[in-house]
């Protein structure tokens, strides 16, 4: 079994880029000596739990610490009270956008009010993780309870309670934004199909959760924070800033990742509270996360409600859409409103939608924050825009692959401008794409046309089947900017050195490629450094799917301008011009039959000079480049699901058939990784559109906090997926990438609830909600008198 | 501190250790063994990171007391490449399928896997992801890691069918 029949791959010459290379991360890791943050252990090291708030909402009216610091053992016991200086204050903002109304980020510790269950009230320090948790049971907080915001929709009505009590009402922000003429859109529109969805997603669960350490060192006062996060450069500035330290002694290391898809990206307090008491003790301290913990105060995507309305010409056109969404965006602001602002420029996809108006609502709840997960905000807004394409479909009689055909952006239209202004503050302006022939691709790998056949096939054998389809357009790649520094070493082995540090991705093995290609050098020669905060003094980090077209074009370049430094220097030496040089395995030699040739080694220690030698001129030390690619803007992915499977009518369960996902997110340099990353995109997708549900109580009390309430999908609730590639390499970047990581995720759920209706469409069930657990399809065909005798 | 004496054999070699009686499994081969290997993804019970093998068995180290180990034979993935650190059929199936990606939940897989392939020599797909329910990833998607674990088995008999002289010798 191949991991999926690999269609368009790079042709040509090259030697690394476009290849299925085997990951240079997976000897240690699959020996068990990977370097995760609990990993690392340090002489002397201490351990530490944080106790954290049971209420949604509550003030605090005191907290005795007496018994807990009493505890054989324990160090230290942190409340707010014994912070001092600007980490007495709220984490940073992040993000800031003049639509919020009114910014709240996070103290480290609370110090009067606790605003979600699992807000970090107090840190204990002790010799053992056993004995931090035993002196968290000591401390005695009393709380004066306060009613929580518990649904956002009612967050918005003018006599709900408050989430912060200082706040005037609950309204993060309220965002108005549109373009065409949309009331002439729907004067006389001969078709409007208007619907209401509830969609809730979890958090992102990576299998390790988070952890950090700090290590002071009194000797230099230098800090050093071991990590398991997705931006290391981002950690140290929000480190710098709380601690008020000085930057060049602070620095951030994130060895390996087990796992990130977005959460781990926003500061946290626990990020300065190990920092905090390991500079006070003059030890270092250790947080690790348990699962529990990832569940009460890991950011998440939970509840958004949304209202569409699309008008249509009879011939299916698309005349114009109206949004209204309320986002449930927790107690706090860790990344802005970057998730529905994100939902709401989605939606028009890769449709020609002349006018569209959107209102959209982000309110504070009393409940755990929300930021970006893989696929941030689009799922949703996919699931509203493919979830009315169907219903208008069911409307105007006409086939739903059909009504989305007509409604295509064609590829000569490119570059197009969707309408809005996109996050990164430019217009959306779709950079290339082929989406008929993505569409057209996923369709006929499924042989959607032979699907009313199988349908009625299946039926006659008392089967319920459907099919599903859903396409998108995602921003990915977007700046600022991420850099690469590429160096041969006196050794002759080369090293690039990055910001963008992974969490699973082989970004190690795509940027040896990357820069093996460009100096004709074997891969095992390369050494990549990642997740280093001494290695590069500036990094941006890896969410969104950046770090290809980011980094991936910074190691391409840097590594261009290395060879052209070679280049040179033989040049200087042979007295040849440089365009008689060739790279050969590791040397620099003559094109024109002269047999001369340096290593790269060689060049390398001529190219750090001698003590007292002036350099020649024109020649600058070192064979090393720095180089920051900076994106234009953002550059499209795209892609199209279609998802078959069958509904079992008496308990809803489903079974995924067949899945099919065409994706193009341009030039691919390692067709495998790239496989892996829309593969496990997708399960994660099939978990949002079935599983996952991160549930809350009328006092946001949260109810689903361990794998037992919360399923994350298993190996039996995943096909195989069949994975289609198309390649319209970007005009935006040397390499013509896109973002690959977070296309699986986003057309899921609008497939697949599309589809579980398709089989029940005898009974006329519309599911309008993601997930669609099995009891709701079966509450939906017992309404629907599917039961009755 | 109270504590009991744990004499137990890892991957190999012999330990013994005081441990407290409440100490997980997992913690004492992490923190005091140093075998860093086995992970903890949810101490519930449930995502299957700690995976590890009691006398050939899989159990959850993460709920499993450190102290009902004693006099018991281990074995974690630090024991499964050969000493010259070379991958054995499985990891190296894993490798060549992109079986994994941040690699976090891949010692509980290989060590669930390692006792199907020892129950049986040609398992189908479903029965391997049957035998990996008790096993999530978030990364890969499964589809790899059955493929892997597919292609070790059939190496596996493979090699069984190249060597039948020497196996009936050992």
């Amino acid at each position: 079994m191949d991991i999926s029949d690999l269609k368009g791959a790079a042709a040509g010459d090259m030697r690394y880029i476009g290849k299925r290379v085997a990951r240079t991360e997976d000897s240690k890791l699959l020996k068990g000596q990977g370097s995760y943050v609990d990993d690392v252990h340090l002489p002397n090291m201490l351990q530490a739990a944080v106790l954290r708030s049971p209420h949604a909402h509550a003030k605090i009216v005191s907290i005795d610490c007496t018994a807990a610091r009493a505890l054989n053992g324990v160090h230290a016991v942190y409340t707010h009270a014994d912070l001092s200086g600007r980490a007495r204050g709220r984490a940073p903002s992040m993000l800031p956008n003049p639509a919020i109304r009114f910014e709240r980020t996070q103290e480290l510790l609370a110090s009067t009010e606790v605003t979600f269950a699992g807000e970090a009230v107090a840190f204990v320090v002790a010799d053992t993780r056993y004995i931090a948790e035993d002196a968290c049971g000591l401390i005695e907080v009393e709380y004066d309870t306060l009613p929580a915001v518990a649904d956002c929709r009612d967050g918005l009505l003018p006599d709900s309670p408050l989430c912060h009590t200082d706040a005037k009402d609950n309204i993060v922000a309220h965002i108005e934004m549109g373009f065409g003429d949309i009331d002439a859109a729907f004067t006389d529109a001969p078709h409007v199909v208007e619907e209401t969805y509830w969609q809730n997603r979890g958090s992102a669960h990576p299998m390790e959760t988070r952890g950090y350490i700090a290590e002071y060192h009194p000797t230099n006062g230098e800090l050093t924070v071991w990590s398991s996060g997705q931006a290391p450069h981002h950690e140290k500035k929000n480190l710098v800033e709380l601690l008020e330290w000085d930057a060049e002694k602070l620095r951030v290391l994130m060895n390996d990742v087990g796992g990130g898809f977005g959460p781990k990206l926003p500061f946290y307090p626990e990020e300065g509270l190990v920092a905090i008491a390991a500079v006070a003790l003059k030890r270092p301290v250790k947080w690790i996360e348990d699962r529990r913990e990832h569940f009460l105060s890991v950011t998440q995507e939970r509840d958004q409600w949304w209202t569409v309305r699309m008008a249509l010409d009879t011939d299916g056109k698309i005349r114009g859409v109206k949004l209204e969404m309320v986002h449930d965006n927790g107690a706090f602001l860790p990344w802005g409103i970057i998730t529905p602002y994100i939902s709401i420029t989605t939606t028009p996809g890769p449709y020609v939608i002349p006018a569209m108006g959107a209102k959209l609502d982000v309110v504070y709840t009393n409940k755990c924050a929300t930021s970006p997960v893989r696929g941030a905000g689009r799922p949703q807004a996919v699931f509203a825009m493919e979830r009315i394409l169907d219903k208008a479909a069911r409307a105007l009689g006409m086939d739903r692959a059909e009504l989305r055909w007509r409604n295509l952006i064609q590829p000569e239209q490119m570059p197009y401008d969707a309408g809005f202004i996109y996050r990164d503050g430019s217009p959306l302006r779709y950079d290339s794409g082929d989406y008929p022939a993505c569409q057209k691709a996923a369709l006929e790998r499924a042989n959607y046309t032979g699907f009313a056949e199988r349908k009625a096939k299946a039926r006659s054998e008392g089967r319920f089947v459907g099919i599903g389809m859903a396409s998108f357009v995602e921003g990915t790649g977007m700046g600022p900017f991420e850099g690469a520094t590429v160096r041969v070493q006196a050794n002759g082995r080369v090293v690039v050195i990055t910001g963008a540090s992974p969490q699973g991705q082989g970004h190690k093995t795509t940027f040896a490629q990357i820069c093996a290609e460009q100096l004709n050098v074997p891969l095992e020669t390369i050494d990549v450094i990642t997740g280093d905060t001494g290695g590069i003094s500036m990094g941006v980090g890896t969410f969104a799917s950046r770090v290809t077209v980011n980094a991936g074009n910074s190691v391409y370049i840097a590594a261009q301008a290395v060879r052209d430094k070679m280049f040179t220097l033989a040049a200087h030496l042979w007295k040849c011009a440089t365009d008689d040089l060739v790279l050969i395995d590791g040397h620099v030699a003559r094109r024109s039959g002269v047999e001369q040739r340096f290593s790269y080694a060689q060049l390398a220690k001529i190219s750090q000079g001698m003590p007292g030698f002036t350099m020649p001129a024109g020649l600058t030390a070192g064979l090393e480049e720095t180089k920051y690619f900076s994106p234009a803007q953002s550059t499209y992915c795209n892609g199209t699901a279609v998802v078959e499977l069958e509904v079992d009518r008496e308990t809803g369960h489903i079974s995924i058939l067949n899945y099919v996902m065409a994706h193009d997110s341009g030039k691919l340099i390692n067709p495998m990784i790239v496989d892996g990353q829309v593969i496990g995109s997708v399960a994660h997708g099939i978990g949002n559109a079935t599983l996952e549900w991160m549930q809350y109580d009328e006092n946001a009390q949260p109810t689903t906090t361990n794998f037992g309430e919360y399923l994350l999908p298993m190996a039996t609730d995943v096909p195989n997926v069949d994975v289609v590639h198309l390649e319209t390499p970007s005009p935006l970047n040397p390499l013509g990438v896109k973002g690959a990581g977070e296309g699986g995720t986003i057309p899921a759920a609008a497939a697949i609830i599309a589809a579980i209706e398709d089989a029940l469409s005898e009974y006329g069930v519309e599911f309008t909600e993601a997930p669609l657990v099995p009891q709701r399809v079966f509450e939906k065909l017992k309404a629907a008198g599917a039961y009755a005798r | 501190m109270e504590t009991r004496t744990v004499r137990v054999v890892v991957n190999g070699t012999a330990y013994e250790r005081e441990v407290e009686p409440r100490r997980m499994l997992g913690d004492f081969l992490r923190h005091d063994l140093d075998l860093t290997g086995t992970h903890y993804g949810c101490e519930h019970g449930v995502c299957g990171a700690c995976t590890v093998l009691i006398d050939g068995r899989t159990a959850r180290a993460c709920l499993t007391l450190a102290a009902q180990m004693d006099g018991h034979t281990l074995t974690t993935v630090e024991g499964l490449a050969g000493a010259d650190g070379t991958l054995n059929a499985l990891q190296k199936a894993f490798a060549e399928c992109h079986a994994l990606q941040c690699g976090f939940c891949t010692p509980g897989m290989l060590m669930t896997l390692t006792e199907l392939l020892n129950e049986t020599d040609s398992p189908t797909e479903a029965e391997i992801r049957e035998a990996i329910t008790g096993n999530l990833c978030r990364c890969t998607g499964y589809q790899p890691i059955v493929a892997a674990a597919l292609l070790a088995a059939q190496r596996i008999r493979e090699q069984r069918a190249a060597a039948p002289a020497a196996q009936a010798t050992e």
